[in-house]
């Protein structure tokens, strides 16, 4: 595991601790040259603050966004970026590659 | 995922331990697995298989999907001498990833000019190991370089101790059956010095220093895919 995404789930442990509501991202699959490897993580509070990255850059916002929603419903759920996807034309992977992410509430 | 679990994965990892976080991404039900109990669970084989890749990965398992978060300590390695194989040693060393410190008593050797950027301790290994650097355990390899019995018989026996998954002596044969004479008489055992690596390094026909390092570094990335650890 890449020593920047240890330092994430002690983030994610820590904004929780501290009462922030939470939500964790985890590259879990990945086609082609996605940017960041599988297991690499984001975490993402109530207020759309985040640490971490799971594209690079590319898809972050949209994940972010999904993350607020997973932290109202506590519901986890896997989400799917690439350049044949349908949210392609909003949140496409700019290098041909394609990743599978799930996002969980820490409660 | 619960706090109560986070917190114990977080855990596991600043203790240094082995852990992997097993997710269903179907409904985001999590359980950790320790180390220790990997042997009696369902998934043992797929467990021990990403534990020694040290990679996370999905897995199938009676028809669903679950995401392996794996969590394998950073590997350490420990040189016992500043002499000028480890001056090739640190930096190779570093491009693979691995923490490298080098000890060396004599300060002749141990200078910052010899070894720009590497964590240097300049004491006798039972000192160092007693206090600056931290303690040996099994995702640590220690390479003794010194060809100094009584700098590198101390910091052998602390790495066989500690269970170290690569534990190498530089010298020839002879040197060390001599090596092994005293560490029997030191009390360990036939099957813990056959640990030892010596003479160190793959057979690649290593001549400069630099070829040297090379074939430690070899041994070591081999020897931790072997399962030892990494």
């Amino acid at each position: 595991m890449h020593a920047t995404d240890t330092d994430i789930l002690a983030a994610a442990e820590t904004w929780r601790r501290d009462g922030r509501d939470v939500a964790l991202a985890t590259v879990i699959e990945t086609w082609g040259s996605a940017p960041r490897p599988v297991g690499s993580h984001l975490v993402i509070d109530g207020g759309g603050n985040f640490l971490g990255s799971v594209s690079g850059g590319c898809v972050e916002g949209e994940v972010i966004t999904e993350g607020l929603d997973v932290i109202a419903d506590g519901r986890s759920r896997i989400l799917e970026f690439g350049v044949a996807d349908e949210t392609a034309w909003r949140a496409g992977l700019s290098c041909g590659g394609r990743i599978r992410v799930f996002l969980e509430r820490v409660a | 995922m619960r706090i109560e679990t986070l917190r114990a994965l977080n855990a596991e990892r600043a203790a240094r331990r082995a852990a992997i976080l097993v997710t269903d991404v179907g409904d985001g039900e999590q359980r950790l697995v320790r180390e220790p109990d990997i042997a009696a669970d369902p998934l043992a084989e797929a467990l021990r298989a990403h534990l020694t890749s040290g990679r996370s990965g999905l897995v199938e398992a009676g028809g669903r999907q679950l995401f392996l978060t794996v969590q394998v300590p950073p590997v350490r390695l420990v040189v016992i001498g500043a002499v000028h194989i480890s001056q090739a040693l640190a930096p190779m060393a570093a491009a693979l990833d691995l923490a490298v410190t080098v000890i060396d008593p004599r300060t002749a050797f141990a200078t910052p000019e010899r070894f720009p950027d590497v964590d240097l301790v300049p004491l006798w290994p039972d000192a160092a190991l007693a206090g600056p650097v931290p303690p040996l355990d099994r995702y640590c390899a220690l390479a003794a370089l010194t060809h100094d019995p009584k700098i590198d018989d101390p910091a052998l026996a602390a790495a066989l101790r500690a269970g170290c998954f690569y534990v190498g002596a530089l010298g020839s044969r002879k040197t060390h059956a001599r090596r092994v004479e005293r560490l029997t008489a030191a009390g360990f055992s036939e099957a813990e010095i056959g640990r030892i690596r010596a003479p160190i390094g793959l057979d690649i026909g290593a001549a400069t220093p630099a070829e040297i390092a090379l074939s430690v570094l070899a041994e070591i990335v081999a020897a931790g895919r072997a399962g030892g650890s990494a």
